[in-house]
């Protein structure tokens, strides 16, 4: 499981690299995403794997009996997706005002400010 | 207490809230925005004093001791940002007030404004790792909305630069924060360290990957060589108050958290660190500068110094790192007590006092540099040097107010920057980096040339033919924007006199700063503030703490010369005989 965990991570990571290196602006916001979505898996991975086991103590006990998934882990995601979810709206909607003001989505029209 | 330790959190944050409740009534929103950059200031005064004379203070949210707590950490490094954070805060929402188009504050400017410095305040107070990733996604969708609002194209372009590698970065840190987690099992920085230091031989070569992954991850928001480009594509283009306020705060978030997690986190592999920081701060000084001397804009002159300086603040952290490396190497050959080991270990503590003094210098006359590149903006329509001059001849005063912050940037003698630059190439001497100290020296000369390019342009020349507000010019903002010379002069003259005052009176500014180093290099007090008796526990047991020795009926004792204890007569109390 954690073999494959760690594929989907370096293919996410891959694929968006491969994305925001293209001259589409859209594709780059595409790119940062799944890179997103690889981060959060990471440390779901990182944090260690156990099937199966809630962090749940069980009835008749005072603490977690065995290696139980860390909840931590989880915690952090949800947070960093909340965090996505915002920079994700924000960046659609530069997107669409950028589009609107230059008239194109391809980022070698956009350097004016670098000039 | 820790509403206190919290509270320059929290009154931004309430700031921007109540910002937000007065949304249709602009006039309530410029009081309450001042009002509570008025109290930011207070608390953040009040907050160093009581640090500097008590030592660092911790408070853990909702009652969970750390390290399993989310702990929020006021030792004097993080204070003195906190003061620069308030100060700037106060000088930029004056400056706001005279200069921001309405159209701007109807949409959300001052809570915005509010948001970004409350979560400047919780990445420099948050003693956890995770935490600070969450305080730099808060302060960087601040920042993103700020940097576009009011959609001008410039702004626009800008913006996809800035958002793009910002959120790269962010995504390597949450990486390197995820394995890390993985790799230690905690968040708390001061846990970290302490686990960190205890690593057996087999964990070292991951952390140090780790280490490296931070250092890219914060090398982007401080804006170092090779990750910068992102800075002078986009801060021309806001409002100057708006820029003014990234300029001064937002890189040095960045150079905060490299300092912070590479004296408290990171400590295993400093030969291979020291060596990468000092080759990043000399190339990120150079790059700098030369990319400054090739342009004409004011504020993009600017923007490219700040990169120039972020690379002396990494200097003396690099040096500091480098200096305790050979001090170590020095200790196990000519003995701990050796004098060449003492001038080394000094030389470390001189680079990293110089690092944050360096930091104190520089967000008051940026902040301030880009203010007058506002009012530049202002009088003239346009900040390109080729269409605009005769300042000297029609605004004399705004000619000294520039000159004072200029060149103290490029560090003439009594003005800060000059101590600045003094003291990091002082350790550079002492800890013998003399590539790096070539290195700060021909920037610093670099960086008078463009300083004076921007005097002899702007200021010394009489205005050339033609009207410069018929050439297009970023965050002009010509339409409906006020222009009270009162309310922007005002704050440009208060970071002139702080700048004078850190000038004249070097000497307290600089054993703040030196304090602060000193707890930076010893992990005892962070340590002790953060986890108490049980983090020196374990530090005594990595062998960097020792107990007072304490005899049976609660004495101190000291060691006679014999090697004998004896109890130190000094502090028996009254009315008791030995």
């Amino acid at each position: 499981m954690q073999m494959l965990l760690s594929l989907v991570i370096g293919l996410l990571y891959a694929a968006g690299v491969y994305m925001m290196l293209r001259r589409s602006f859209v594709k780059l916001v595409i790119g940062l995403l799944m890179i997103g979505h690889g981060t959060n898996l990471l440390i779901f991975t990182s944090a260690g794997l156990v099937r199966g086991k809630p962090p749940l103590i069980d009835p008749g006990l005072k603490a977690l009996g065995g290696p139980t998934n860390d909840p931590l882990a989880p915690a952090l995601i949800l947070t960093a997706i909340v965090i996505s979810f915002a920079v994700v709206a924000y960046t659609i909607v530069l997107v669409k005002r950028t589009y609107q003001e230059v008239g194109t989505d391809d980022l070698r029209e956009m350097r004016t400010t670098d000039r | 207490m820790n509403a206190l330790v919290a509270s320059p959190v929290l009154i931004p944050m309430l700031t921007a809230i109540l910002c937000v409740a007065a949304w249709n009534r602009l006039r309530l929103q410029r009081v309450i925005s001042v009002l509570g950059a008025l109290a930011l200031l207070a608390v953040s005064i009040w907050l160093i004093v009581l640090v500097d004379s008590g030592g660092a203070v911790s408070t853990q949210f909702a009652g969970w001791a750390a390290p399993y707590g989310i702990a929020f950490v006021a030792d004097r490094f993080a204070t003195i940002m906190v003061l620069l954070n308030g100060i700037s805060a106060l000088a930029v929402v004056i400056y706001s007030l005279g200069s921001i188009d309405e159209r701007r504050e109807s949409m959300g400017y001052h809570a915005l404004l509010h948001a970004l410095i409350g979560a400047c305040s919780g990445a420099f107070l948050s003693g956890d790792l995770f935490n600070i990733y969450v305080w730099f996604e808060v302060m960087l969708m601040s920042s993103f909305v700020l940097l576009t609002l009011g959609g001008e194209r410039g702004q626009l372009e800008g913006a996809i630069k800035y958002v793009t590698l910002n959120l790269l970065s962010s995504v390597i840190f949450l990486s390197g924060l995820g394995l890390l987690y993985g790799t230690v099992g905690s968040l708390n920085m001061a846990d970290i360290g302490l686990r960190i230091r205890a690593a057996t031989e087999a964990d070292i070569p991951v952390l140090t990957a780790l280490s490296v992954l931070f250092l890219t991850a914060f090398g982007v928001k401080a804006a170092a060589f090779p990750f910068f480009f992102w800075l002078p594509a986009s801060y021309h283009t806001p409002p100057p108050a708006i820029s003014a306020l990234f300029a001064g705060l937002l890189t040095k978030v960045g150079v905060y958290a490299l300092i912070r997690v590479f004296t408290v986190v990171f400590t295993t592999d400093p030969h291979i660190m020291g060596p990468i920081i000092s080759v990043i701060a000399a190339l990120t000084m150079i790059t700098g500068v030369l990319g400054a001397a090739a342009q004409f804009e004011i504020r993009r002159i600017l923007s490219f110094h700040i990169v120039s300086q972020i690379g002396y603040m990494l200097m003396g952290l690099g040096v500091a790192i480098v200096a305790n490396v050979r001090a170590d190497r020095l200790a196990e050959t000519l003995g701990a007590d050796a004098p060449d080991t003492i001038a080394m270990r000094s030389a470390a503590a001189i680079a990293l006092a110089g690092s944050v003094f360096y930091i104190l210098h520089h967000i008051i006359v940026k902040t301030n540099l880009f203010l007058v590149a506002g009012v530049v903006l202002k009088l003239k329509g346009c900040a390109e040097l080729k269409h605009i001059g005769g300042l000297y001849r029609s605004n004399p005063m705004l000619a000294l107010l520039f000159m004072i912050p200029a060149m103290s940037l490029a560090g003439i003698p009594i003005l800060s920057g000059f101590w600045a630059k003094f003291a990091i190439v002082r350790a550079g001497l002492q800890a013998e980096t003399y590539g790096i100290v070539v290195a700060a020296l021909f920037v610093s000369a670099l960086t008078l040339f463009s300083m004076v390019k921007i005097w002899a342009e702007a200021f010394w020349k009489d205005q050339p033919e033609g009207d410069p507000r018929a050439v297009e010019s970023y965050g002009a903002v010509g339409a409906g924007a006020p222009f009270k010379p009162a309310l922007m002069y005002a704050p440009i003259i208060g970071l002139a006199v702080i700048t004078l005052c850190i000038g004249v009176g070097a000497g307290p500014a600089w054993n703040l700063a030196e304090r602060a180093a000193n707890d930076l290099l010893d992990p005892v007090p962070y340590t002790e503030a953060v986890l108490g008796e049980p983090g020196l526990q374990r530090l005594a047991a990595l062998g960097l703490y020792e107990f007072p020795a304490i005899d049976p009926i609660g004495m101190p004792i000291e060691t006679a010369s014999d090697g004998t204890l004896v109890p130190t007569l000094a502090d028996v109390p009254t009315g008791v005989t030995p």
